[in-house]
């Protein structure tokens, strides 16, 4: 039976319902909602057994759960931004022994400037730190990926990251329809693990490997997130079977068949995106969407196949490569090699600007026409930025941007002491 | 699709208004969708909320921006926030004063006022205006029933305090309905 709940509480439930053993966290907006219900679980003993560890840092909630997964218990921990930041020498760590522990990393922005609201640059910092990262389009889908992700992780001993927009979704109050405890547990088998630190049976975990075996290991993490490629969407249609809702896969299309221009984006703004689609298709557009659920293992194939016969790619992306341009983007332009589809790359909602359908229209048309550059910014402020550049240039010391941007927009706090 | 935007001041209670009222909406059949404004809120700085609420599921995530209704949780925002902007022609606007909507310069506008801190008072002991202010909504614009208003609360609220906020909601319901049906 569905329910009215927040995100938050619905990830909880549902990770509540994967039974996990230990649960190591710190809390850190916009994720403290997540393991604030799930401690509350835990001291109740609606969560049994569970032993629910406050850490004194991110770097510690990693390597709780690190040392956990290694001892052979379920573990799940969550964070978000400057946390994802703090744990990440441990983050390689799980990936690289190999331990199946499932995080939420609920999307914030990173500093500097400090900022607490939404965009990917948290999660897309780790994209290449061997972790299976899902990306949530609805507080539904959250909650449903983080079924799957025990049972991905567990099946292939890796680690798996479940990415939802934090605020956006972590703070939402929607239409949840949650996992029943008989549902999960006929859908994920309790933990076998593949490696398990017993004191009956000595072993090391952990082993220091030279050159003579160094790239053959890491070649393994390949090989093994490129076996995920399958298992993802068999889960999926697993899931789907069991649960009687599509939730996760590698990605999804929407419109697409007959689609001209295609966007391609990640998260909760392809609801956003697929209304104004709507909105499009009744003016006789061809215009279609892809949401990429997936991000690592990179879906290449599919991603071609999804995109390869459109005339044009919008690409939105809610982080960049600074120096360089889009991350996403980058990753669709090597799918796409070699065929003459157009690929613009659109950063857009940094640290919480909302996209609006307003906005989206725009770019669309803009694209449509091939108006677009190659990489942009959605409702940047070019004039303020432009303004910026020239006060520092002919300044001896100019001062801080992001103390002279505020006072230039005039929010007053930010004004000189 | 019917849009609401709350507005209140920190510790008011702004985001559970938005929650309740799309509980209630929910309880009622439709598809709801409640957000806060994702701030570094700090008590008493004004604070905004919102509810979507349609009979198709809602997919669209972007704020608000032009409702089709207005909850003012406090009436001193008046002279600080530019709280009617955006809002659509014929919105209605329910905001908490015990002062008819022509002493405090509103004539001009469509707005309803409820003395909803005063019914907090007097059936909660405490200045919490948001059940007083979802009764009233409710009557004024019928986007959600009185009754699942009353639901959403108590699925909220243990036992006493549930009751009281009842109470407050249902006298305030009363105070906008009776009117319109006189």
């Amino acid at each position: 039976m569905p329910r009215q709940i927040e995100g938050s509480r619905a990830v909880a439930e549902a990770v509540a319902a994967c039974r996990p053993e230990v649960i190591a966290a710190y809390p850190i907006s916009p994720q403290t909602h997540i393991v604030e219900a799930l401690s509350q679980l835990v001291k109740t003993g609606a969560l049994a057994p569970c032993e629910f560890i406050n850490v004194e840092s991110e770097f510690a909630a990693m390597s709780v759960s690190i040392g956990a997964s290694a001892a052979g218990a379920r573990a799940y921990t969550a964070t978000a931004s400057q946390g994802l930041l703090f744990m990440v020498e441990a983050v390689y760590n799980a990936s690289g022994l190999g331990l199946p522990i499932v995080m939420t990393v609920a999307n914030r922005a990173i500093g500097a400037p400090i900022n607490i609201w939404n965009d990917h640059s948290d999660s897309m910092s780790q994209r290449d730190s061997g972790w299976i990262q899902l990306y949530a389009e609805t507080n539904q889908e959250a909650a449903d990926l983080h079924v799957q992700a025990f049972r991905l992780a567990e099946e292939l001993s890796l680690p798996v990251m479940v990415c939802m927009d934090g605020f956006i979704l972590t703070h939402a109050v929607e239409e949840v329809e949650l996992p029943t405890q008989a549902q999960v547990d006929a859908f994920l088998p309790p933990f076998e693990p593949g490696q398990v630190l017993d004191p009956d049976e000595p072993m090391t975990i952990g082993a220091m490997v030279g050159p003579e075996a160094f790239t053959e290991v890491k070649y393994l993490m390949h090989a093994k997130q490129m076996q995920a490629l399958d298992v993802i969407p068999a889960i999926a249609g697993e899931f789907a079977a069991a649960f009687g809702r599509d939730s996760g896969g590698l990605l999804r299309t929407y419109r697409t068949e007959d689609a001209d221009t295609v966007i391609l984006a990640l998260g909760s703004v392809l609801g956003t995106i697929e209304d104004v689609v709507d909105e499009l298709r009744e003016q006789g557009e061809r215009v279609g969407v892809v949401g990429l659920k997936c991000f690592r293992p990179y879906p290449l194939e599919e991603v071609r196949a999804a995109l390869g016969h459109a005339q044009r790619v919008v690409v939105l992306e809610k982080a960049f490569a600074v120096g360089a341009g889009g991350i996403v983007g980058q990753n669709v332009r090597l799918a796409l090699s070699g065929l003459p589809t157009r690929v613009y790359d659109v950063v857009a909602g940094l640290g919480g600007r909302p996209i609006t359908k307003a906005s989206l229209h725009r770019v669309l048309a803009e694209a449509g026409a091939d108006k677009l550059g190659l990489l942009s910014f959605l409702d940047l402020d070019i004039e303020r930025v432009q303004r910026e550049l020239a006060r520092a240039k002919g300044a001896r010391r100019p001062g801080p941007h992001a103390e002279n941007m505020l006072r230039d927009i005039g929010v007053v706090a930010a004004g000189p002491v | 699709m019917f849009q609401v935007r709350i507005h209140g001041r920190g510790g008011q209670g702004v985001v559970t208004a938005a929650e309740l009222l799309s509980v209630a909406a929910f309880l009622d059949g439709a598809h709801a969708q409640a957000f806060p404004s994702f701030g570094s809120e700090r008590t008493g700085a004004p604070v905004v909320a919102f509810c979507r609420i349609d009979d198709r599921e809602i997919r669209v995530r972007e704020p608000i921006v032009a409702p089709d209704a207005l909850i003012i949780q406090d009436p001193t925002l008046l002279h600080q926030v530019d709280l009617f902007s955006g809002l659509r022609p014929g919105g209605r606007v329910l905001l908490n004063s015990t002062r008819p909507p022509a002493e405090l310069g509103l004539a001009d506008l469509d707005v309803v006022t409820v003395p909803a801190t005063e019914l907090a008072r007097e059936h909660l002991g405490k200045p919490l205006p948001n059940a007083a202010l979802l009764g009233a909504f409710a009557a004024l614009t019928g986007a959600v029933t009185l009754g699942s208003v009353a639901a959403a609360i108590r699925e909220r609220f243990t036992t006493k305090p549930a009751e009281a906020n009842v109470a407050a909601a249902r006298a305030a319901w009363d105070l906008i309905e009776e009117p319109a049906h006189a």
